[in-house]
């Protein structure tokens, strides 16, 4: 697999703990650059106007911003977490609906993440990428579907086809060690 | 807390998708607030979500977003809109645990001493939770040994339990259990001796409980 990609997704925590921890400007310009025109698209798509679109897309991005000290790079990737804040713009802005969220786990005083963690959990998600893109053409274009909010909850299909396997068991150890901590 | 039953896949990729009623989401949250399996597993639904966005084609932002993106983040600090700091959990502090999980709280405006109790008859009481109206969502007290209302299931029903437990033909679902009912799904269920039990159940058909209060005599438990 492209180790550009995984370069990609390492360089762009870098970027984002650079917001988070000293405010840098220019990291968030490198973000905005990369992440501002494809929340613009996915919104577009999950069928916002384009107006609505553009003004969505920087809320999210100052949103980044803003929550940036919520990101937590063993727990998700930057395009994932810049996923869930996109998706929850759509929601309130689009389908002018409301959205519970699971209660927060305690997380504890912020542990250091341990670096090999992060790096795995990141490594994952950029084979995610690669694996949706090989995906049979029907198959990945019924996922965007979903997740641009183009299907009901009845049309979403059990089955994905997509290595959930080894991300998951990821998270879930991370799960356990924090618990484990916490006890 | 051993959770058995958990949510299904469909249902934790629709709720990453944000392709979910409020109600069905609501019960969604509350089941993940109780359980770090699908709480993981959801992270990964999470991840397909990062993926599609790293393969959404761009659209180009206009001249001067950047410019105009830092602009509302001043704005916003300046006007300090961002959300205030949640208070801390009671159960964070050590205090007494709560029965509602955070996300029903929310819609409760309280623990459990704040929900709007109507009885249904035999005991069994219910709460309709305020969300929109493409599905509805309740809480359900049914007293111990008491069968839970038969509603029929003409859609999809989904039941959270929060405290006791409940049985039916097939199977047992205790705290943290969800049952994911279908319109084929035929059972009665009912709640298990020595606690009441508390559940949260949302469907996408109509609720038929307030058209059958009238005919209260006719058999409405399936006992
Ligand atoms: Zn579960």
């Amino acid at each position: 697999m492209a180790q550009d990609a995984d370069k990609d997704v390492q360089e762009m925590v870098a970027q984002i703990l650079a917001v988070r921890d000293r405010r840098d400007e220019a990291a968030f310009a490198a973000l905005f650059v990369h992440f501002a025109p494809r929340v613009k698209g996915f919104l577009m798509r999950s069928g916002a106007s384009e107006a609505l679109a553009e003004d969505c897309a920087q809320d999210v991005m100052a949103t980044v911003w803003n929550k940036a000290h919520l990101f937590d790079p063993s727990r998700a990737s930057v395009a994932t977490w810049i996923f869930t804040i996109a998706r929850n713009r759509r929601i309130d802005a689009i389908r002018k609906a409301r959205r519970p969220e699971p209660e927060d786990l305690d997380w504890g005083p912020e542990p250091e993440p341990d670096q090999a963690e992060v790096m795995a959990l990141q490594q994952d998600s950029a084979r995610l990428v690669d694996a949706l893109e090989k995906l049979p053409e029907k198959q990945r274009r019924l996922i965007e579907r979903a997740y641009y909010g183009d299907l009901t909850h009845s049309e979403i299909a059990e089955e994905t086809g997509l290595p959930l396997g080894t991300i998951k068991s990821r998270i879930r150890l991370a799960l356990e060690k924090l618990r484990h901590a916490m006890s | 807390m051993k959770i058995r039953h958990h949510l299904s896949d469909k249902l934790l990729m629709a709720y990453s998708a944000g392709a979910l009623p409020e109600a069905f989401s609501l019960v969604v949250a509350t089941h993940i607030s109780l359980c770090d399996e699908c709480r993981a597993r959801l992270a990964s639904y999470d991840a397909v979500g990062g993926a599609v966005l790293e393969d959404t084609p761009d659209v180009a932002m206009s001249s001067g977003s950047l410019a105009a993106t830092m602009k509302l983040i001043r704005e916003r600090a300046a006007a300090d809109v961002g959300p205030s700091p949640r208070a801390p959990e009671p159960t964070a502090l050590g205090m007494t645990e709560t029965v509602l999980p955070a996300p029903v709280r929310e819609y409760v405006g309280g623990d459990i001493d704040a929900v709007r109790w109507r009885p249904l008859g035999g005991g069994v009481r219910q709460a309709i939770l305020p969300t929109a109206k493409d599905a509805r969502v309740r809480l359900l007290h049914i007293p111990a040994g008491v069968a839970v209302p038969d509603h029929g299931h003409r859609g999809t029903e989904l039941t959270q339990v929060l405290r006791g437990a409940f049985r039916d033909e097939h199977d047992r679902f205790g705290p943290g259990d969800i049952e994911i009912a279908t319109e084929d799904t035929h059972h009665t269920p009912v709640a298990e001796p020595g606690e009441d039990c508390i559940c949260l159940a949302a469907t996408d058909a109509p609720l038929r409980f307030n058209a059958l209060l009238p005919r209260i005599a006719q058999p409405f438990f399936r006992i």
